[in-house]
């Protein structure tokens, strides 16, 4: 009991840590949920407005005689290609290639990440290799790719791989490698033996390097996405725009864009999404 | 008290370390002796060796020569008996005040039900029953000291190992903590070595004074506070309190030739 009185005092006399103190009370309870949706209304409707501006101005530009589609001829397009299944095809094929090789990526990148930050051997003998291919803009690597691999699958996934590991094996690398050493040694002296203090304290703690690793990634093989489908692809966002380039088919090049745009900003929310649950514990400054 | 054997014995400890191609002495030649149910607090100047000799003796560090002695063996690492309170609070940011304080019972293995009541009654303890299931982010400096404090006793150490734990804090919480610390100090009577740069709490605390002289690391002085006093406002308002902190101060503020070292230190430079 006299420790509650003594708490109930607390606040009041931490002249500096006082308010932090009072708000943290609430924080635990609900009150910083309801305050949330208020302050993310206004971002959220500026957003909306710009998007309308935007495509009024393309509108506009289109009208006024630049070389561009309107924005109905790019909607009916797109109308077309749904309806004759071109686009499902399109957009499935590229999102295969795009999850298999982000995937095959990330898979790779997080247990090579932990091994070259907690084992030294493992280090100086990747390094190298990893700094080297890092320079090397994936792109550069679909020659050797195709005449080694072939044309078929394997290259395009390939450096798709190949620019969502190199993306995500050194952000996982630095997570380990940043991992505070005090909350190893808290571990320690709390009777942690290695494989413990791995899974529960250098795991946790390089989530949020791993997870801002994949996001990374994941834009990287978009990127890579379309030029890896210049090669002999017969279907795909990259093939398709490709395609409608020898035709000026503007208005099929605009629903690939789009189409692009659409699915890597939702891929990244899920991401996005998978951060904020898994990495909520962090103090943001 | 003499009789006792030395809950934890520190011989002739040296640890240096690499500096380029130099070496630096964080300690030099340190020897101490804690007995059984003591609560001995270390004093000293920033970078005398305060920190090193913890880790000694928690395990995370290896002398470079000497020996530390826990129960009359050899300090080899960590071990259960030994919690330590690090400087700072050192709690795992992604579990809550509850999963903390359970931490070590779970690499213990300590079943489920069990880690259970023992992690509550320890939360009860430091007073953060509301904030079981808050994560550490949304605690306070005080809250975070007290959720560090109850992990560290819920694995049950007769020997506590704290490095200024009340560092952070403001006068009053400290005030609060230091004398919580005291409480349950009086009725379970761990071993307790106790950092710190404030001399007050060092003398409030202690049964004993270890102040520290800084390059080298050694020990300057060792000022012995009667225990039979009772830890409380009195005393800390009392004469001999301040003819205590007076020594203590002394010891610690104007050390012999304290001014030498510097001056060595700056011609190496
Ligand atoms: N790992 C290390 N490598 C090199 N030097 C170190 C290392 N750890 C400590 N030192 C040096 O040893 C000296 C003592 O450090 P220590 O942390 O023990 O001091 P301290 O008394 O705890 O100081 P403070 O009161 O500031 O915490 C310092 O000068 C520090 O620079
Ligand atoms: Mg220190």
């Amino acid at each position: 009991m006299s420790v509650l009185e003594k708490r109930g005092a607390e606040p009041s006399g931490q002249t500096p840590p006082a308010p932090d103190d009072a708000g943290t009370t609430n924080a635990t309870k609900t009150a910083a949920e309801p305050s949330r949706p208020g302050r993310r209304g206004l971002p959220l409707i500026l957003n909306a407005v710009s998007v309308v501006l935007g495509i009024a101005l393309w509108w506009a530009a289109a009208a006024a005689g630049f070389k561009l589609p309107t924005p109905p001829e790019v909607v009916s397009r797109a109308g077309t290609l749904i309806a004759d299944g071109t686009l499902g095809e399109d957009v499935l094929a590229s999102l295969t290639r795009v999850l298999i090789g982000f995937g095959l990526g990330t898979a790779v990148a997080v247990p090579v990440g932990f091994l070259m930050g907690w084992y030294g051997i493992a280090r100086g003998l990747m390094e190298p290799w990893i700094q080297f291919f890092r320079t090397v803009p994936p792109l550069a690597i679909i020659p050797l790719a195709v005449v080694v691999m072939g044309i078929d699958e394997t290259p395009k996934i390939f450096v798709i791989f190949l620019a969502a590991f190199l993306a995500c094996v050194i952000s996982t690398f630095q997570g380990v490698v940043n991992v505070d050493r005090t909350l190893i040694n808290a571990a320690r002296v709390l009777g942690a033996r290695d494989a413990v203090i791995f899974a529960r304290v250098v795991v946790p703690a390089s989530t949020p390097f791993i997870l801002v690793g994949m996001r990374v990634g994941l834009g990287s093989a978009w990127a890579t996405l379309v030029a890896a489908e210049l090669i002999a692809a017969q279907e795909g966002l990259g093939y398709r725009m490709q395609n409608a380039q020898l035709y000026y088919d503007l208005p099929t090049i605009f629903v690939g864009l789009i189409s692009i745009g659409i699915l890597g900003l939702l891929m990244d929310r899920i991401l996005l999404l998978a951060e904020r649950k898994l990495t909520g514990w962090q103090e943001r400054r | 008290m003499t009789s006792k054997p030395a809950k934890i014995s520190v011989q002739g400890v040296t640890k240096t370390f690499a500096l380029g191609r130099d070496t630096f002495t964080a300690l030099d030649d340190v020897s101490l002796d804690i007995a059984d149910h003591e609560f001995v607090t270390v004093v000293g100047p920033s970078g005398c060796g305060k920190s090193t000799l913890m880790n000694i003796l928690a395990g995370l560090e290896t002398p470079t020569a000497g020996r530390a002695l826990v129960d009359g063996a050899p300090v080899l690492g960590p071990g259960p008996e030994r919690g330590v309170i690090f400087q700072q609070y050192a709690l795992f940011p992604w579990l809550t005040v509850r999963q903390n304080v359970e931490f070590g019972l779970r690499t213990t293995g300590v079943p489920k039900a069990e880690r259970r009541s023992r992690a509550e009654h320890f939360i009860e303890l430091v007073g953060l029953e509301r904030f079981a299931d808050a994560l550490p982010k949304t605690l306070s400096g005080g809250m975070r000291q007290r959720c560090a404090i109850a992990r560290a006793y819920a694995v049950d150490p007769s020997i506590l190992l704290m490095d200024e734990p009340f560092g952070a804090l403001d006068a009053l919480t400290r005030v609060k903590l230091q004398e919580q610390l005291l409480r349950t100090w009086s009725q379970d009577k761990r071993t307790v070595l106790f950092i710190t740069h404030d001399v007050d709490e060092a003398v409030f605390l202690a049964n004993r004074v270890i102040v520290m002289a800084a390059r080298p690391g050694r020990v300057y002085d060792v000022i012995e506070v009667d225990p039979a006093i009772e830890r409380n406002e009195a005393f800390r308002l009392s004469p001999e309190f301040a003819a205590l902190r007076n020594r203590v101060w002394h010891s610690v503020y104007h050390q012999e030739g304290r001014t030498a070292p510097a001056a060595a230190g700056s011609a190496t430079s």
